[in-house]
């Protein structure tokens, strides 16, 4: 180490020009603003990015959607069952914001010919993106309508040309045990996984979403990608998908592993066939029918009977809950 | 039920509260009591009741019974821990309570789930053996609620005891129809921790009284 003598001047080039020695200034501050906030961002962040979440505009697509009125973009994204962040209906909003969606693949494998791993990016541009307003009614009795932006399912899967094996669609979900809570209790076996038969897949209401309220999907609510199969109790719906196999025999899902006796593989929402804890007949659409409204009835189908019911011909649908 | 102590527990006897200075606390139990009612109107001004207030309100109202029945439950082994047999004047009021929210529980089935038609509710009664026992419950616990004066006390005699002991089956269904509620989504965190409480409550008085047994014809029940 050299010592420098009194009166000694360093030579110039060792001296920090003044604008590097500013800069280093403010970036020292600005790293100690950073490790400040660093602190406080799970806080901040809890329910602020829900509200800047980046646009995501679609196509109106009017021939696809219910014309019930919209349930408000709050409950939509604050009233959520996704249960690796937690039971109760707040916990997603709270805690999903430390869900990574990026970067972010989608598997898609099985019975197809060209099978492929696809980038959200990548699947984005996939198909033109549409907004669809659909109901969506939860197997607990309650119901929402909400404008989804997404594509066809179908869109996807033809790309990946199935083959005569295929008869069903196997959805697996994300895990990520540092950022999800709830995984830590066997409420479910994790992954979730849902499932379709191919034709039910293929069905143009079969939607692939990737948004909400024309925003990029809020984490809640099972961003990056989802489904949306509005004839189906809402757990159907699979979230946040990072797989998609095409196989031969019926899959089985998360909740029929649970409770088999409870949900069955087709979960149509059916008034006429109750939950064996309590009746379908009715249910109560949020943010809508207040105290004093009394339920509304439930729709075969949840009112898509004229576009799905031929899906279903000739099947018991007791039998087929 | 309020036999003289015994004389090994000679030391809890300096301080005795009469009954009047435990009828003193009425009042402040009146309170406590409807604090949860109040912050159903508070979170309700307060845009607090979530996206659903009919479910979360039904809810809400069942956890309160549960918890003013434990509460109930938990008078007798308390006056005898703490030497304090004037603490069963305390006893009422809490059952009372319990009655009161399970009342309102009661109604948002009723109402809210049922529309007020009595049809669907005896199909709901009857199909469905999660809402069996919780109507069960409801049912003794109204018995309970309507011979809870001292006039229905004296009347019954005996039989007031006998009848009365039903809070232990109230206690047993309540946490049954809590399980099976939470059953479905294998979420047994709640109905744990409440039947894990209710279960000491009822230990204790099974020890208590086996312990009477063994001393002798002279020992009394709890």
């Amino acid at each position: 180490m050299q010592i420098r003598k009194p009166g000694q001047v360093p030579p110039p080039s060792e001296i920090t020009p003044e604008a590097v020695w500013l800069s280093r200034r403010e970036w020292m501050a600005r790293a100690a603003l950073a490790a400040a906030a660093a602190g406080l961002p799970s806080w901040a962040a809890r329910r602020a990015f829900a509200q800047d979440a980046a646009a995501l505009p679609g196509q109106p697509s009017p021939a696809f959607s219910v014309m019930d009125k919209q349930t408000s973009f709050k409950d939509v994204t604050t009233y959520n069952n996704y249960y690796e962040f937690g039971v109760d209906k707040g916990d997603p909003a709270e805690y999903a914001g430390k869900l990574q969606t990026r970067p972010w693949t989608v598997s898609i494998e099985g019975e197809v010919r060209r099978p492929q791993v696809f980038d959200i990016d990548a699947l984005l541009k996939l198909a033109p993106l549409e907004d669809r307003v659909y109901r969506l009614r939860c197997v607990e009795g309650w119901s929402m309508v909400i404008p989804w932006v997404g594509y066809p399912l179908s869109a996807l899967l033809k790309q990946v040309e199935p083959t005569g094996n295929a008869k069903y669609v196997e959805f697996t979900t994300v895990v990520q045990r540092e950022n999800m809570p709830g995984v830590r209790y066997p409420v479910l076996e994790w992954p979730y996984v849902e499932g379709l038969r191919l034709d039910e897949a293929m069905h143009p209401l079969s939607l692939l979403v990737f948004g909400v309220y024309g925003k990029v999907l809020p984490n809640q609510n099972g961003a990056p990608l989802r489904l949306a199969v509005p004839w189906k109790y809402g757990f159907k719906s699979a979230k946040s998908l990072v797989s998609i196999r095409l196989v031969e025999r019926q899959p089985t899902s998360s909740w029929m592993q649970a409770a088999a006796n409870e949900y069955g593989f087709y979960a149509n929402v059916n008034p006429g066939v109750p939950h064996p804890r309590w009746s379908q007949a009715t249910e109560r659409r949020i943010g809508e029918d207040g105290l004093f409204t009394p339920k509304r009835k439930t729709l075969l189908f949840n009112g898509y009977a004229d576009q799905v019911a031929s899906l279903y011909q000739g099947m018991d649908l007791k039998a087929n809950y | 039920m309020g036999r003289p102590a015994s004389g090994e527990r000679a030391h809890v006897h300096a301080a005795q509260w009469s009954a009047a200075a435990v009828g003193r606390f009425k009042p402040l139990l009146f309170v406590a009591g409807l604090l949860p009612f109040a912050r159903w109107f508070w979170l309700g001004f307060n845009d607090g009741l979530t996206a659903n207030p009919v479910e979360f309100l039904t809810r809400s109202s069942g956890t309160w019974t549960l918890v003013c029945l434990l509460v109930t439950l938990s008078i007798t082994p308390l006056r005898r821990l703490l030497g304090q047999p004037a603490l069963v004047r305390l006893r009422r009021p809490c059952g009372l309570f319990a009655f009161f929210y399970g009342s309102l529980h009661f109604m948002a089935w009723v109402w809210w789930d049922r529309g007020l038609d009595p049809a669907s509710m005896l199909q709901d009664v009857a199909e469905r053996p999660f809402i069996t026992v919780g109507f069960a419950a409801f049912v003794c616990m109204a018995a309970l609620a309507a011979t809870s004066t001292r006039w229905a006390m004296r009347r019954m005699g005996r039989r007031w005891q006998v009848l009365h002991r039903a809070v232990y089956l109230i206690g047993v269904l309540a946490i049954v129809h809590l399980w099976w509620h939470k059953a479905g989504k294998h979420d047994f965190q709640q109905p744990l921790a409440y039947g894990v409480v209710l279960a000491v409550l009822l230990g204790w008085r099974v020890v208590v009284a086996l312990r009477a047994r063994r001393a002798g014809p002279e020992g009394g029940g709890p």
